[in-house]
């Protein structure tokens, strides 16, 4: 497994965490245990209250420390996009939403497809200094869907895995190449599963809704013919092949079936869609805050998702933030672009399903943590000994409303704004430096 | 020793014995291009059909070169010239050229299984000048020969072929002639352009160049296009050429006595380095000078004899 | 049914190939503008040995070559499969030279003619002179003999079996009646 370097942070002495509840599924820990951390690392898990000397002490009495999230499927819109959002807007959005690492994708402008644009990402993420930043290279040139990009030297300068998301590969030997390719690098592709054809002007799911409501559809066919094409292709390759942003439950059954048979795939979902459903589109009057794509899709899918959340055929929450403009936003519902601004609210939105005791906060480290950082292969996601300090440090019991206007990210599109949640990243460690979040 | 053959298809057909006969011949030929007068009687009034319907400049000159050393009437046909474009089947084409006598038709196509089609339909012997990416005998007998000349012994020796595997007969031949011979074969590229299976034809996989070197007697590179449709295979030649070229950086790591190889035509600065391919190490003309010398042993084996022995 | 007749023993043979050895030197006048060319596989011991006999007479080396004739033969298209080859090692010019081509056994003289040939290909000798071993008679091309061994009287169906190795142990020439195999060349 190849393990991505950090970008550099700020060095911090000896410092040690108390009276917190560590939830850690890497080292299968979820109890009281106080951290000690030194020059930027973690350096033992302790029993409540051990002994340490010479160190600083922060108290988190009844917080919950966690290894720092990673979120793996972001848009960062720099370079080329920059009014929606920049790599330091979005690494800021990204710390407030309690993430300490972000995976983003290739559909910048240029597109990611060459080490220089892959090395200029890395600088300004640097330079931002917030949360980390893991670039995902695109698996064709200018995400075109001709020929592949040049994926070693993408793997060379810092890539993490290769995607044409925003797009699917439509050209299954492509993608078939693709995923031979990607082998011999020991990374995964990352499949956006439409099959455009199928999908051709739809802007909501194909329902009785969509009928109702006389808008162009996408039928959850449009996303499981190529889920099932994709695992079939990695079966065949013997690659490693993750599935983004899955929304409909023929989708996770095609999944199940793979895992049961051996195969090497993960696949990831958005909080958006296990929290809505295609009746928000109505309810919301046509808002284009509800148009994402994958579009949002019918009740059964939504709790199909939730229970594939338990049971481990979903691996990781990601959540796709895609942030846009007003003027890309504020139009009619058919041409409004499509994505929702995601990181910060992310961790609020997918806590609820802990509150509702549909999955346990254990799982949901392992899915918004543990998880994403195995499948990129990074070296984050676990507080074991040696591991860089990154936390993430929640408050379950914190009220909060959701406001858009006020939100780091450039940009403000989501149906969420106004919610009351419960349960909020208050502090992150970055490489052990303290960051509190209000 | 007779050949079990009576036209050479491919070196899968041939045993060790067989092959170690064919670079024994070869030796003897070799010498006659050193004399002032590059020509012997032997093949005297034979007529050598060379029927490239995939056009080849330099392994043409060579058969052609080879047959003319032997005395033997030499006649090209490129498949232009050819009635194939005038809408005449392969079949018919061969058949009519049998009616006209030849001793021997060398072939090279495009599409695999030509040769075989040949050999099924006509009484005369064939030689595979490659056909498709199939097989390509000559050459594999001659990369065997010049590892040979150098090294003597061939078993034992460790070879590694880098390039566009999928698409090379040059590959399949060597991987077949060298571990007949006891030597051991590693196919090198990026994983696109291995094709499934190769294991099973006797040799190992390896998708990183780097190390595959240090062990290497023999390092055997192929030319890389990208021809329409390829961006499948390969992003670009320049990414090709960082990962899997062979420059002096990498020779560096690679052992004192290697061989360095091509079938050529050499693509200077993209699988190999001009340094390289001109530098102490590369065999890659002695491999032309006795591609001629083993294509006069094969002619001279393949051509002769009588169907009766007469008084 | 065969009959084995020893015709010549390791001393016989030496001291024919002492005579040979005096007689190309009269010939010649010595030993300058000397060389000689053993046609394989049977005579390159003979040329070896006579070289060496030479060296020792006059004190000087002789250039020595070996050819192999299997090219140059006049029944190639008429056997069932081609013969082997061997190689032709004769590494020095021909040039205004007197070339002695040696043979253990002299037949029907096709041999001699494609040694001939060949030795014309590698070069414009001054002269090409023949020493063998043995005579045995039945020449079908006009092929005569500058040097001669010994000159053994044969039926055509008879075969000539001679041994010459190059330290002179072994050395033999013996006679096999046989009545159903052909004569060898």
């Amino acid at each position: 497994m190849k393990v991505i370097k950090p970008q550099p942070t700020e060095q911090t002495g000896k410092i040690v965490i108390r009276g917190a509840r560590l939830v850690d599924p890497g080292q299968k820990i979820d109890d009281p245990k106080d951290l000690l951390i030194e020059n930027g690392a973690v350096k033992a898990v302790l029993k409540p209250k051990e002994k340490v000397s010479g160190a600083k002490a922060i108290d988190l009495s009844g917080l919950i420390i966690t290894p720092g999230l990673v979120d793996i499927h972001t848009h960062l819109r720099e370079p080329g996009y920059e009014y929606k959002e920049t790599i330091a807007s979005g690494t800021y959005a990204a710390i407030a939403g309690g993430f300490t690492a972000i995976a983003c994708m290739p559909n910048t402008d240029p597109v990611n497809d060459s080490p220089s644009v892959t090395e200029y990402i890395l600088k300004r993420a640097a330079e931002a200094g917030l949360a980390k930043v893991y670039p995902i290279g695109a698996i064709s040139k200018g995400s075109r869907g001709e020929e592949l990009s040049e994926m070693a030297s993408l793997a060379e300068s810092g890539a993490v895995g290769f995607s044409d998301d925003g797009k699917p590969v439509m050209n299954a030997d492509l993608m078939r190449r693709a995923l031979e390719y990607a082998k011999a690098l020991d990374r995964p592709i990352i499949s956006h599963c439409e099959d455009l054809n199928l999908a051709a002007s739809g802007v909501m799911n194909e329902s009785p809704v969509s009928t109702e409501l006389g808008l162009p559809a996408v039928p959850a066919a449009s996303e499981e013919v190529m889920v099932g094409r994709d695992i079939i292709l990695a079966h065949y390759t013997g690659s490693k092949l993750h599935l983004a942003h899955l929304s409909t439950k023929g989708s996770l059954a095609l999944v199940r079936n793979a895992k049961e048979n051996g195969a090497k795939i993960s696949c990831e979902t958005c909080p958006h869609y296990f929290t809505l459903t295609e009746i928000a589109v109505k309810e919301s009057g046509y808002d284009p805050n509800t148009k994402v794509n994958p579009p949002l899709r019918g009740e059964d899918d939504r709790t199909a998702l939730i229970a594939a959340l338990k049971d481990g055929t979903i691996d990781a929450i990601a959540s796709d933030h895609a942030p846009h403009n007003s003027a890309a936003k504020e139009v009619e519902f058919l041409i409004a672009a499509s994505g929702i601004s995601g990181l910060e609210t992310s961790l609020g939105l997918s806590l609820r399903l802990v509150r509702e005791r549909k999955i346990s906060l254990y799982r949901l480290i392992e899915l918004m943590s543990t998880n994403p950082a195995k499948i990129l292969g990074i070296n984050a996601g676990s507080l074991k000994p040696g591991f860089p300090a990154d936390i993430t440090v929640i408050d379950l019991e914190k009220k909060w409303k959701v406001s858009a206007r006020n939100f780091k990210s450039l940009s403000k599109n989501t149906p969420f704004d106004g919610w009351a949640l419960i349960g909020k990243a208050v502090m992150v460690f970055l490489a052990g430096k303290e960051i509190k979040l209000e | 020793m007779k050949l079990s053959v009576k036209s050479l298809i491919g070196l899968r057909d041939l045993s060790r014995q067989e092959i170690e006969f064919i670079l024994d011949q070869s030796e003897s030929f070799k010498e006659i291009n050193y004399r002032p007068i590059k020509k012997v009687p032997t093949l005297r009034g034979k007529t050598i059909i060379n029927l490239f319907i995939e056009p080849s400049t330099r392994t043409r000159t060579s058969f052609e070169i080879a047959g003319k050393r032997l005395s033997a009437d030499v006649i090209n046909f490129s498949a232009s010239q050819s009635s194939l474009t005038k809408g005449e089947t392969l079949s018919d084409t061969v058949r009519n050229l049998e009616a006209m006598k030849p001793d021997l038709i060398i072939v090279r196509s495009q599409a695999a299984g030509i040769p075989e089609l040949f050999a099924r339909t006509v009484s005369t012997p064939v030689i595979n000048a490659g056909d498709g990416f199939h097989e390509h005998p000559t050459q594999g007998l001659l990369d065997l020969f010049t590892v040979r000349e150098r090294r003597k012994k061939i078993s034992g020796l460790k070879i590694a072929i880098v390039g566009d595997i999928r698409h090379s007969r040059v590959a399949r031949s060597n991987i077949y002639g060298f571990s007949k011979l006891g030597a051991q074969v590693t196919v090198v590229g990026p994983p696109t352009m291995i094709p499934p299976g190769i294991e099973e034809l006797g040799c190992k996989v390896s998708y990183h160049l780097d190390p595959v070197i240090p062990d290497s007697d023999v390092i055997m590179m192929l030319r890389i296009q990208l021809e329409r449709g390829s961006g499948n295979f390969l992003p670009s030649l320049r990414e090709y050429s960082k990962f899997y070229g062979l420059n002096l950086k990498r020779l560096e790591q690679a052992k004192k006595e290697v061989l360095i190889m091509h079938p050529g035509p050499v693509n200077r600065g993209v699988e190999i380095s001009p340094e390289v391919a001109d530098g102490n190490y590369s065999v890659i003309l002695d491999q032309v000078e006795n591609g001629v010398a083993v294509r006069m042993a094969l002619l001279y084996l393949f051509c002769g004899g009588a169907e009766e022995v007469s008084a | 049914m065969q009959k084995r007749k020893r015709i010549m023993d390791a001393e016989t043979i030496r001291r024919a190939l002492v005579r040979i050895a005096h007689e190309i030197l009269e010939r010649n006048k010595g030993i300058e503008g000397l060389v000689l060319i053993g046609i394989r596989r049977g005579g390159e011991n003979v040329a070896t040995r006579l070289a060496r006999i030479l060296k020792e007479i006059e004190g000087k080396s002789v250039p020595c070559g070996f050819m192999d004739i299997t090219m140059y033969r006049d029944d190639l298209y008429h056997m069932s499969h081609q013969p082997e080859v061997h190689k032709t090692s004769v590494n020095f010019a021909l040039e205004k030279k007197a070339v002695v081509l040696v043979d253990d056994v002299l037949f029907t003289g096709r041999t001699v003619r494609a040694a001939m040939d060949s030795v014309i290909d590698l070069g414009r000798p001054k002269s090409i002179q023949l020493a063998v071993l043995i005579d045995r008679g039945h020449r079908e091309f006009p092929i005569r003999p500058d040097f001669v061994g010994r000159n053994i009287p044969t039926s055509r169906t008879d075969l000539i079996e001679a041994v010459v190795d190059p330290k002179g142990k072994e050395d033999r020439v013996e006679l096999i009646e046989t009545e159903e195999t052909k004569g060898k060349e």
